[in-house]
């Protein structure tokens, strides 16, 4: 058995957190080695040393048995490693041909023609299906995927890092990308695949290290372990794939929506008449392709974009041009879609991101003035009870967490500020099973405690696990309302794309 | 074995500002240098000038006291997501204001001293508060506004000053204010030897302080920060975004009218017309170098203070020309400016550190056990 890379022992400490610690990866010349872990397990970090973007501060690489010491990425090419980027690093108005030899031009003279059929030549031989000369901004985000790879190839790479490669592809690409990798491990390559998603690492992987906080869990070969098996790995604990839920205990009505028009930012009319209504003790969930009017719709009840006509109804209040904070106090909890932009202040810190909406009022202040100790103690208690994962604490700051913990805080601050309404959009999108799992369970218990819940979602698993009722949206029309467990997902996908289901209709 | 973990060393805003200070004054120095004078004559003189005796400390606590109240104004605005560089025209209507309370306005001096305080405050937060609108209202921005209040009040006193509140000589500058009506008080006109240090000055310290308070423990403050850092995410926790740009702007002129007021009726004690106050720019720089902390501005207005009321003596003892420290404030607004390199750089060199101290730590343990298995 040969290894092409050993990281044998490493650790990594940043302030406050130990993100890799005592970790060995072993990949085999020719074989695909997934490297699974939660947000924030650590599994950048560690590809971020091995390519020369963070220098251990222990423990030993080889590549083909060799002791290296990887400065720069630089230093990680001439070894040859490549990294394709979760985030692409090409010249938009630059072609194919010459973002892959940028940095690599050779002698002053350009010589894109030989350039050209060289990666016309590698493009053929991994079925990459490029043509070089194309403009980076006329081909699709799965094109740019592969100029990257060709980056790599062309610099004769013969181990490929991908991080997340598929967080930005349609199903059809991830297929793709998969044969892709096939493709070269077949040619002798060796390929590492970064990522949360277990049913990737089953389709393509051959073997997977597991890692938890910053803590080498184990190898396992993929073949032979189940899906569920890594998962519990990954997180710790068993997981559950399906949401386990009473049936709902509906009560009164708590949100009522009537003949409700909101215009777009085209100016143009995003949501048509639309009528709906959520009761107490039930989820809703929107069906819908993304751009199909939910955006407005969300906007509209919460405050953040005027209503055209129509009205909405909150628990027998009429807030249909209520101020934003009048909502929240009649009890209007919002996860939005948009965590970054909406959700948080980056720069403030985890206790004044939890206070943001309640700071006004006491116990939160008094005459005006905060008071700190309840904002700490408040702040600790919402931390702990939904496990966010900081550094430095209360007072580190938002932008500082990973992804899946920013989204807890988020789900925290609005689930403890107990709502009678809480929208959640997308409220999963981008995380890790562990993070969805307790997501989708905090959701469940929301419900159960007889308040109502509105989901949005483009991902038809996470609808139909959610929800009781399913309302299925298109060109900002309500195409039909029905019972989750009277449909199926064939019948909802053919009324995402508009088609009305006579019999469905309750 | 033996653990010692080393201290984490962070670079602060401090360490920022002293890195950008110092080589600041290294420029100057190189500066001075190339134009044949000796830098350390030069700087000798520069900083005698502003702090050799009892007098002189007193005009460049003055000089910091304008400085300071801009730097605030500036400051305040900047915490909000606002650049207010009306802070010039600001302080016009503030000292204007303020000017004709102390000719017209009779009143037992506490009491007057506080009708006076409010004028200008009031002033300055009118001139403010119009960009404000314009910027909540119909989205100008307030660069934009701000310059053009600035001019607005600039031609506005060329004609006021003249036709109302002329002086018995000159037609270019307001009559001025008795003593009695001014900030200037005898004790502290004694205590530091007649120089033109007056009241504006515990103005101003009050005023940081009232800052500081305002951002760090109300909840006034915590809506200006939210909205500055992410108004998007403000709107959507229900804070009047719109509402809190006035508001800003608002106390941000009203701290620059206050800076007017110490400026026109504490320092000098009239108004001249044609002259567009530069203390209003200056205290971006001292916002800058103050990373917009209130006690940060605090000491860089005192610090901008000494070199400003030290260059005429300088000049006036060497051949440097007072431009080098004008010269010098720009140095170390371009490095306070490219503060996040100095962060870096700092950030860096302790890592480095950190890491050395950790190397010979583990060495130290090795050799204590390789001798111990030879001792074996």
């Amino acid at each position: 058995m040969s290894h092409v890379i050993e990281m044998l022992n490493i650790r990594k400490e940043f302030p406050g957190i130990v993100a890799n610690d005592d970790i060995t990866l072993q990949v085999e010349q020719g074989e695909i080695h997934a490297i699974l872990g939660e947000n924030g397990a650590g599994k950048s970090t560690l590809m971020s040393i091995l390519f020369g973007l963070y220098h251990a501060d222990r423990g030993q690489i080889l590549i083909r048995g060799k002791e290296v010491h990887i400065n720069s990425p630089n230093d990680a090419n001439d070894l040859g490693i490549g990294m394709v980027h979760q985030h692409f690093q090409l010249v938009h108005n630059f072609t194919v041909t010459e973002n892959i030899i940028l940095g690599k031009e050779g002698s002053f003279f350009l010589d894109r023609k030989s350039a050209s059929r060289k990666i016309k030549a590698l493009s053929e031989k991994y079925g990459l299906n490029i043509d070089p000369d194309m403009m980076i901004e006329n081909i699709t985000v799965g094109m740019q995927q592969r100029v990257e790879i060709l980056k790599m190839l062309y610099r004769d790479a013969e181990i490929l890092i991908f991080d997340e490669p598929t967080a930005v592809l349609t199903p059809q690409e991830i297929d793709d990308l998969m044969g892709i990798m096939r493709n070269l491990v077949a040619e002798g390559k060796s390929v590492i695949l970064i990522t949360h998603k277990l049913n990737e690492i089953k389709a393509v992987a051959d073997r997977c290290t597991i890692i938890r906080r910053g803590k080498f869990i184990g190898v396992v070969d993929v073949k032979t372990t189940s899906q569920a098996k890594m998962a519990s790995m990954m997180v710790g604990r068993p997981v559950n794939f399906k949401v386990d839920k009473k049936p709902a205990q509906v009560g009164r009505v708590i949100l009522d929506i009537h003949d409700l028009q909101v215009m777009n930012n085209k100016k143009m009319l995003g949501v048509k008449d639309f009528n709906l209504s959520v009761k107490a003790g039930e989820i809703v969930g929107i069906a819908g392709v993304d751009g199909n009017g939910q955006t407005e719709l969300i906007e509209a009840i919460t405050g953040l974009r005027p209503v055209e006509s129509g009205t909405i109804i909150l628990d027998g209040n009429d807030i249909t041009n209520s101020p934003i904070r009048k909502r929240n106090e009649v009890g209007v909890g919002h996860i939005p879609e948009d965590r970054q932009k909406h959700g948080l202040v980056m720069g403030a810190s985890l206790s004044d991101n939890v206070a943001i909406k309640e700071f006004y009022h006491a116990p939160f202040s008094k005459h005006g003035i905060l008071n700190a100790t309840y904002l700490e103690d408040y702040a600790e208690k919402v931390t702990t009870q939904f496990d966010v994962r900081s550094g430095e604490g209360i007072s580190s700051q938002a932008g500082k967490l990973s992804g899946g913990n920013q989204q807890k805080l988020i789900v925290g601050r609005e689930v403890v500020a107990d709502p009678e309404l809480l929208i959640a959009v997308q409220p999963t999108r981008g995380l890790d099973v562990g993070a969805i799992e307790y997501i989708h369970s905090q959701l469940v218990a929301h419900r159960d405690k007889g308040h109502a819940v509105l989901l949005v979602s483009f991902e038809l698993d996470e609808i139909f696990n959610l929800s009781d009722r399913i309302a299925v949206m298109n060109s900002g029309e309500l195409i039909d309302i029905v019972k989750t467990n009277e449909t199926d997902e064939q019948a909802v996908g053919l009324m995402m794309a508009g088609v009305k289901h006579k019999e469905g209709a309750q | 074995m033996k653990k010692v973990r080393t201290r984490e060393l962070k670079s602060n805003a401090f360490l920022v500002a002293i890195s950008a200070v110092l080589l600041g004054l290294i420029a100057g120095a190189i500066l001075m240098a190339s134009i044949g004078s000796n830098p350390f004559t030069g700087f000798w003189y520069l900083f005698r000038g502003g702090l050799m005796n009892i007098e002189r400390v007193g005009n460049t606590l003055a000089t910091s006291t304008t400085l300071m109240l801009v730097g605030l104004s500036v400051a305040f605005a900047f915490k909000t997501g606002l650049f207010n560089i009306g802070a010039s025209g600001q302080m016009l209507v503030g000292g204007l204001c303020a000017t004709l309370v102390a000719h017209h306005v009779i009143l037992p001096r506490p009491l007057y001293l506080v009708v006076l305080i409010l004028s200008a405050l009031l002033g300055g937060a009118l001139w403010g508060i119009i960009p404000g609108f314009l910027k909540a209202k119909f989205n100008v921005h307030e660069v934009v506004a701000t310059i053009m209040m600035n001019w607005i009040a600039y031609w506005s006193i060329y004609y006021f000053v003249p036709a109302y509140l002329k002086g018995p000589s000159l037609e270019t500058e307001s009559a001025s204010i008795a003593i009695s009506q001014s900030l200037r008080a005898p004790w502290l006109t004694n205590l530091f030897k007649g120089s033109y240090m007056n009241l504006g000055f515990f103005v101003a310290i009050i005023s940081v302080l009232v800052i500081k308070f305002i951002l760090d423990k109300t909840t006034l403050g915590f809506e200006l920060k939210a909205v500055g850092s992410n108004r998007f995410c403000a709107e959507y926790a229900g804070i009047k975004v719109n509402r809190n740009v006035v508001i800003s702007m608002m106390i941000a002129g009203g701290l620059a009218g206050l800076a007017g007021l110490s400026f026109y009726t504490g320092y000098s004690r009239n108004m001249q017309i044609g002259v567009m106050p530069s203390q209003g720019f200056d205290g971006i720089a001292v916002a800058l170098l103050g990373a917009s902390n209130p006690l940060g501005v605090l000491f860089s207005s005192l610090f901008f203070g000494i070199l400003q009321s030290g260059k005429g003596f300088m000049n006036a003892m060497t051949n440097v020309p007072p431009e080098i420290a004008d010269t010098i404030i720009a140095v170390i607004i371009y490095f306070t400016a490219t503060s996040v390199l100095f962060k870096r750089l700092w950030d860096g060199l302790f890592k480095r550190i950190t890491q050395k101290r950790e190397r010979e730590l583990e060495e130290e343990t090795q050799a204590e056990k390789s001798v111990e298995k030879e001792v074996k």
